[in-house]
């Protein structure tokens, strides 16, 4: 009886409380998404309607400052160079992390140990510290202001983090799976794809996912590594625009959207996993 | 024909040489010369010179090193307040509602997939002087136009979007970290009369102390990470006011083509973030010893 008093006494002195958090949960989340639709409105307009009021929805959908900055540079150039960098890196850190985290999760072997703590530890190395020789590196072997030259290094950078979640999650995949393919006589290589591809496929989107953000968002390694504006990635590439146009503030801010239009949507489809597996990995890490 | 231990190792080799070799050559064997480099004057990477410690002296002398240092410090301080105080409260306070948690998580969590570079451009435009956001609410509110980053508050302006960008990182560690608080002990509390913000300074916080602490050290090396949002909002000015560490090495190898002078910076970065992360563990750890 007593207890059932109380809850009703709590659930009064809620109502209160419960308004006062949900008024400051919700505005703080207009910091997050006010300032991207502040961008987007005025992205339809011309820079004399901005000075006049920033804050007003566009009066007729202008597309002036997208053909702008299509035709001021070549932006598909830029997705498409993005596209092959980033491409290209995701399938290679997935497939050699997921061949790694394999064998860190599922044998015991010497130096099992020392190699985990060795990814761990260049997992929190600065791009600052190695970038230099890394650029020596590249410009003797000739991959100055090529693709290669970006991908290489982003490959090393992004690696630590998918060995790190997807041993994680590979060592929690149960034992009998393993030994009854085994027993039919499945070798190592067929155990691996056939087995632990499928079951941490969940691991490698989170994976893939992040390998994709973190190599389309890079701006230092392309900004060392690529001279010719033909191969810069979108973010580069955007980059220089800002800089030249810096006062024509409406294509600046089709330009914004424009950077950020494919990583939205990615955060979008993927969201769930990507709060996810940002929380495991980083709770790992 | 193989024997099965050697099989064994053939297969743990050939499936972990790929990823290990690539941490080799562009992590590790680029971490080991990295310091050599900074004992050398080379101009470009063409000729070098053996000079002892005199980048390490210049380091010492160089005025705006002092400058880059006390930033990163500055940005520091606010990041660990702002930016994890700010998402320990949002996670205490989601953690208490019923609905819409999925809805806060994802809106509070999505700056961190865009760019610095885009959110470099974004603020930039905020603070700009004609059009900008925060200038346009002035004129509404009837105020005068400000000019915003001055060499004064060039490094509040530019610690502002990278805790605007991070608050939802912490946020969402925070929260998990919250929510596997076992629920018996809050109703066992609740029954002995504790509860609301009791509660949480009684519960809550002692047992998520440990990965509040994680948080401070994710966030000070973040912050000795900081480059592009700096390049793009304020390139380290007005007058190097706004300078930071990454930053000022790219342009010392990248502009000036003091490479030996730019390998030393980066190895300063490291030292002060090593030096930093351990100072904060031992003090927290000091510290529940006492409690």
């Amino acid at each position: 009886m007593s207890k059932k008093k109380k809850i009703g006494i709590e659930r009064k002195s809620f109502n209160i409380g419960m308004l006062f958090t949900y008024i400051v949960l919700y505005a703080f989340s207009i910091t997050t998404i006010y300032p991207l639709i502040w961008v987007g409105q005025n992205s339809f307009k011309t820079s004399n309607d901005l000075i006049e009021s920033s804050f007003t929805l566009p009066t007729s959908f202008m597309w002036d400052n997208f053909k702008n900055a299509i035709t001021k540079i070549n932006i598909f150039q830029g997705y498409a160079n993005s596209l092959i960098i980033s491409g290209t890196v995701v399938i290679v850190v997935i497939f050699f992390s997921a061949l790694a985290a394999y064998i860190l999760a599922r044998f015991e072997f010497k130096g099992n140990k020392i190699i985990r703590s060795f990814i761990l530890a260049s997992m929190l190395v600065p791009v600052f510290a190695t970038i230099l020789p890394v650029f020596k590196i590249l410009a003797n072997v000739g991959l100055i202001d090529t693709h290669v030259g970006v991908i290489l290094p982003q490959i090393a950078g992004n690696i630590p983090f998918a060995v790190i979640l997807l041993t994680s999650f590979m060592e929690t995949v149960p034992n009998e799976l393993e030994e009854a393919a085994k027993v039919e006589g499945a070798n190592v290589w067929k155990i691996f794809s056939k087995i632990f591809v499928p079951i941490t496929k969940p691991a490698l989107a989170t994976s893939a996912i992040f390998t994709f953000l973190w190599s389309y968002n890079d701006l230092f390694t392309s900004l060392i590594i690529i001279r010719n504006p033909e191969k810069f990635p979108v973010n580069r590439l955007l980059t220089e625009i800002s800089s030249q146009y810096g006062t024509d503030y409406g294509l600046l801010c089709a330009v914004i959207i424009l950077i950020i239009g494919p990583v939205l949507s990615v955060y979008m489809i993927g969201q769930k996993q990507i709060v996810e597996g940002m929380t495991a990995g980083a709770v790992k890490g | 024909m193989l024997s099965n231990k050697s099989k064994r190792t053939m297969t743990i080799f050939l499936f972990l040489a790929p990823a290990l070799l690539f941490l080799v050559i562009f992590l590790a064997y680029p971490f080991v010369i990295n310091i050599i480099d900074s004992f050398f004057k080379s101009d470009g990477f063409l000729q070098s010179e053996y000079i002892g410690l005199d980048n390490y002296r210049r380091l010492f002398k160089d005025p705006t090193i002092g400058t880059a240092v006390k930033n990163t410090y500055e940005i520091m301080f606010y990041v660990c307040l702002f930016e994890v105080g700010i998402a320990l409260i949002l996670a205490i306070l989601v953690d208490n509602i019923k609905k819409g948690q999925h809805f806060f998580r994802t809106v509070y969590f999505f700056p961190i997939v865009i760019s610095a570079t885009a959110i470099g451009m974004m603020f930039k435009l905020f603070y700009a002087y004609d059009i900008g956001l925060l200038n346009s609410f002035m004129t509404m509110l009837g105020l005068e136009k400000q000019v915003w980053v001055t060499a004064e508050s060039a490094v509040k302006m530019v610690a502002i979007p990278i805790v605007w960008q991070y608050v939802g990182f912490y946020f969402i560690i925070l929260l998990t970290a919250i929510k596997q608080i076992p629920r018996d002990l809050y109703e066992s509390a609740y029954l002995e009369g504790i509860n609301g913000f009791t509660k949480t300074i009684y519960i809550t916080l002692p047992l998520i102390k440990g990965v509040i602490i994680t948080c401070l050290v994710y966030a000070i090396n973040g912050v000795m990470k900081i480059f592009d949002l700096v390049l793009i909002l304020t390139e380290g000015g007005p007058l190097n006011q706004s300078m930071v560490l990454g930053l000022y090495m790219y342009k010392k190898a990248f502009a000036d083509n003091a490479f030996g002078y730019a390998a030393t910076i980066s190895l300063l970065i490291i030292v002060l973030g090593l030096a930093t992360i351990t100072i904060v563990s031992k003090v927290f750890k000091r510290e529940q010893i006492t409690y």
